[in-house]
């Protein structure tokens, strides 16, 4: 018995190096990581490098709508604030709101989603035709209306895009359920009398880990895009927060003299869905080699 | 046909019905500020008590859901709290420039799409392969508001050569908000296509083809692409959703006459029955499209096409 | 010597095939020789991951990616395959040459009806038009023991044996001079496999076609081959009429297989499996590839390639324990 579990652990790790060793190889994925990692650590020490109060809030009428230049290179808005010092603090909100709302529906979806898989029969029936429900509705629209009745704050935000892809996750893992459910390990957890919940978190969600770990990328990417493009619409997090979708907004009602107030908001949402975009691509290639 | 054509819309109606369902509980929690911001934050109790009356708001909800159905089915879609103009009229006569531009967008970009996928996937890691998935990798990850934003700062404002907003210039007013939607949508599909070819010229079947002497460009376009296009096709329909989603943004850009621009209008004045009103022609008008999808996929495919009968 | 070379369907000398991947060379096939006279049956016998598949494909020039022939000769009635432009190949495959894939539930085009599929064939290499091929089409599925009326119907409609049956009918469409069939039986089930096997005799007896037999399943090759060659990591270490190798089998791998098939007569006795694995094809061992596997293996055998030794004109062995012995003496042992 003891060497087997051995011997599966060693499985289990040298798949995990296998996969490395794939990831590692896929050169989209590693400049994805590259660039999440530095916008990482540049939220992370965005308080360092930029005072929140005296660079992102405070107004300096002297220096207003200036082009990029050295000392302000991403140049400044219409109450004279660095765009470099607000997209920097900007990363923060985006990266907060996608990675709380992702864990959201993480959390909601993949408990559905497992119950959904496991029991079947009329409970599968009846949250999957639910789910089939919030898929009829075009993400970003159901993202609005959910703001529009909770009312325009952060937390809203969080709650409607978490909402909004719970269904995504709940697909994803049912059907990963749905293939390792009849599998004979599970059978025999079942048969020496294993608690639903223990088969569940122990046996069955461990093994559905790839979809989740490749869903969850291409999420905190879709994500990203949602933020900006509610808090664009006067949706998401409110006016004088840097967030990158607000800033596009501002940028809009300059966009005829000062254009680089629209291009850089932009500039930091693409490459962030990017380099997500990127990394998702290159651990579903990594994760299920057979597509290779 | 006709009866499977009758079964998938049945089927359609009670995601539709959840769908509202759904909208409604959702804007109820709504519906208290609503009253006050048609009356004005210094409304007086009784006053409030009186327009919730008025709006029939004191009625529960599931009567109300009931009542709203049985109006759609008679299209009726109730009374906008603004305008107090019929959300009927008012939704279907912004409807027709959505939808133009959605298909414009959406057909243009498919057929752009799909020989670019094509293409790229017979000449796999060259030169072209790689630019064109580059070029959809970035597509796929640009915000649409944002393109949008790009090209009416070059196109419009700096060189002037087409119209910033509305649609009433003809066909240029078009290519804009178009492009914008579509290019996003081309990146998908594009991708997809690549990919889905990639894995059918590795099946047994294009083996066989070969083996019998049929020359490359047979066996791509005879054998391949007609099986790789049943995996695109289902994109095409997700994507339109996508489109619609998009739509909403781009159209606030361009100041588009459209559904999209109403419905931001209609939320941010917590207009209830004309929000209530967009959702329900844009969720039909996807579920259509899927629908669509789903007949075109039984003329590709003879597996589903032998479900029908 | 001259005459006699006519008398060859194909003759292949010193094909070598590599796989070029990621992860290192794969040689497929090393110098592989294969021979089949006009008319005859050929069987090819190895184990899986042999380069069975891939000596059939070679012949067709079908190698895929990242497969590349680096060597040799493929020869059909005297001509060389390997000079041939893309263009002139694809005159050959399908007319000349034909072949049957090992999985029929995969190798039809899901979205053509199978007269379609059948009548491609003909339309192809033949000055016919659409209906005349589609006419010929049901003829061939007749002759493959299907209804002519079922040729409007998709390969989703079939079973395993009749998906088979409409891959052998679009191979003889054109009555080609050489069939290779890659293990067409190995997917189906043992009923249809006889059905199938019956089916392919006949045809081959009555378009005097030579035929290629790729298997692993020797009860197949007795059936229906005239000569076997034995193949080994790419290369064939013995081939010999059928009687001389079921007879006096002489390739300790050869006796192998044979010692690996139950024995009817004899129910107690114990089946006596090749131990090991084949060699990895990327880092194959630079004297006999089959030495680690083999129990009379010598010092010689891992250092040096086997020399090619004839019992007779047909029948040879490439292995060092018959190099300077007399062969009566050994081959009892087998």
């Amino acid at each position: 018995m003891k060497e087997q579990d051995t011997a599966l652990e060693f499985q289990k790790n040298s798949q995990v190096k296998e996969t490395f060793r794939r990831l590692a190889r896929n050169r989209g994925a590693m400049i994805g990581i590259v660039i999440l990692s530095i916008l990482l650590l540049l939220a992370l020490s965005a308080d360092l490098l930029f005072d929140y109060e005296t660079m992102v809030e405070a107004n300096n009428v002297s220096q207003r709508l200036l082009p990029p230049c050295w000392e302000h290179p991403f140049g400044t808005d219409q109450f004279g604030r660095d765009m470099l010092a607000r997209v920097v603090h900007g990363s923060r909100l985006s990266l907060t709101v996608a990675a709380c709302s992702v864990t959201l529906s993480l959390l909601a979806g993949g408990l559905l989603g497992a119950v959904s898989g496991y029991f079947g029969g009329v409970v599968d029936n009846v949250i999957m035709r639910f789910m089939d429900v919030v898929m009829a509705i075009p993400m970003t629209m159901f993202a609005i209306v959910i703001v529009a009745a909770l009312g325009t704050s952060t937390v809203n935000l969080i709650i409607a895009l978490g909402i909004a892809s719970v269904p995504l996750f709940a697909r994803v893992v049912r059907s990963a359920v749905l293939t390792v459910r009849d599998v004979e390990y599970i059978e025999a957890a079942r048969a020496i009398g294993a608690k639903h919940s223990t088969i569940i978190l122990r046996h069955i969600l461990p093994n559905c880990m790839a979809p989740i770990i490749v869903q969850v990328t291409l999420r905190m990417a879709s994500a990203i895009y949602n933020t900006a493009a509610l808090s664009f619409l006067g949706m998401g997090v409110s006016v004088p927060s840097p967030e990158w979708g607000a800033l596009l907004s501002n940028g809009r009602n300059f966009i005829s003299q000062s254009g680089y107030l629209c291009v850089i908001p932009g500039l930091a949402i693409m490459l962030t869905v990017l380099s997500l975009n990127m990394l998702g691509d290159g651990l579903r290639d990594a994760l299920d080699p057979r597509l290779k | 046909m006709v009866k499977y054509i009758a079964k998938r819309v049945l089927m359609m109606i009670p995601v539709l019905l959840g769908v509202i369902l759904l909208v409604f509980f959702i804007m109820n929690l709504a519906s208290g500020n609503a009253v006050l911001l048609i009356l004005g934050e210094n409304a007086t109790e009784e006053a409030v008590a009186v327009k919730t009356r008025e709006l029939g708001l004191d009625r529960p909800i599931l009567v109300r859901y009931a009542a709203y159905v049985a109006d759609l089915v008679r299209g009726d879609m109730g009374t906008s709290y603004f305008s107090s103009r019929s959300v009927a009229e008012e939704v279907l006569s912004r409807f027709p420039a959505t939808l133009k531009l959605a298909v414009v967008s959406a057909i243009i970009s498919t057929l752009l799409a799909i020989p670019l996928g094509i293409f790229a996937a017979v000449r796999q890691n060259t030169l072209f392969d790689n630019f064109s998935m580059i070029l959809s990798l970035v597509g796929n990850s640009m915000p649409a508001f944002w393109l949008a934003l790009m090209l009416m700062m070059l196109f419009a404002e700096k060189l002037g050569w087409l119209p910033a907003q509305g649609m009433n210039n003809g066909w240029r007013s078009y290519v804009l908000p178009a492009v914008s939607i579509g290019f996003i949508n081309m990146a998908a599909i594009a991708r997809t296509t690549r990919s889905t070819m990639l894995e059918t010229v590795r099946q047994d079947y294009i083996r066989t083809a070969r083996a019998k002497g049929v020359d490359e460009e047979a066996v791509v376009m005879d054998h391949a692409f007609p099986n790789a296009l049943i995996p695109t096709i289902t994109v095409i329909g997700v994507q339109f959703g996508n489109l619609l989603g998009g739509a909403i943004l781009v159209e606030t850009v361009f100041a588009w006459p459209g559904l999209g621009r109403l419905m931001v209008q209609s939320v941010n004045n917590r207009d209830v029955p004309l929000v209530l009103g967009c959702i329900v022609i844009l969720s039909i008008s996807y579920s259509v499209v899927n629908l669509l999808v789903d007949l075109v996929y039984g003329f590709v495919d003879p597996r589903v096409r032998s479900m029908y009968k | 010597m001259n005459t006699q070379k006519q008398d060859m369907a194909l003759e292949i000398e010193d094909l070598s095939v590599e796989y070029r991947t990621g992860g290192g060379i794969v040689r497929a096939l090393n110098s592989l020789e294969l021979s089949i006279k006009r008319g005859t049956a050929l069987g090819l016998v190895g184990e899986t991951g042999a380069g069975k598949t891939t000596a059939g494909l070679a012949i067709l020039r079908l190698i895929p990616h990242p497969g590349v022939i680096t060597g040799g000769s493929i020869r059909l009635h005297g001509a060389d395959l390997l000079e041939k432009t893309e263009k002139q190949m694809r005159s050959v495959r399908g007319k000349e040459v034909s072949m049957i894939f090992q999985d029929p539930m995969t190798s039809l085009n899901p979205v053509r009806t199978v007269e379609e599929q059948i009548a491609e064939a003909i339309r192809q290499h033949e000055k016919a038009g659409r209906a005349e091929a589609l006419g010929r089409a049901r003829e061939m599925l007749e002759m493959v023991g299907i209804p002519a009326v079922r040729g409007r119907e998709y390969p989703h409609q079939f079973s395993g044996g009749m998906k088979q049956r409409v891959v052998i009918a679009i191979a003889l469409s054109c009555t080609p001079q050489l069939l290779i069939a890659d293990e067409p039986t190995t997917a189906l089930d043992v009923t249809i496999q006889a059905q199938v096997l019956e089916m392919m005799k006949e045809l081959r007896r009555k378009y005097r076609m030579s035929m290629l037999m790729i298997t692993h399943d020797l009860g197949i090759v007795a059936d229906i081959c005239d000569e076997v060659s034995i193949i080994y990591a790419g290369h064939v270490v013995e081939h010999g009429t059928l009687e001389d190798v079921y007879r006096n089998p002489l390739h300790p791998y050869t006796v192998g297989l044979f010692n690996s098939l139950p024995n009817m007569a004899d129910r107690t006795a114990k089946l006596k499996p090749i131990k090991g694995l084949m060699p990895d094809p990327s880092d194959l061992p630079p004297g006999c590839a089959f030495c680690p596997r083999c129990d009379r293996a010598a010092d010689v055998c891992r250092t040096r390639q086997p020399p090619r030794v004839h019992r007779n004109a047909e029948h040879y062995v490439c292995c060092h324990l018959y190099e300077d012995k007399p062969f009566q003496e050994v081959s009892k042992d087998g």
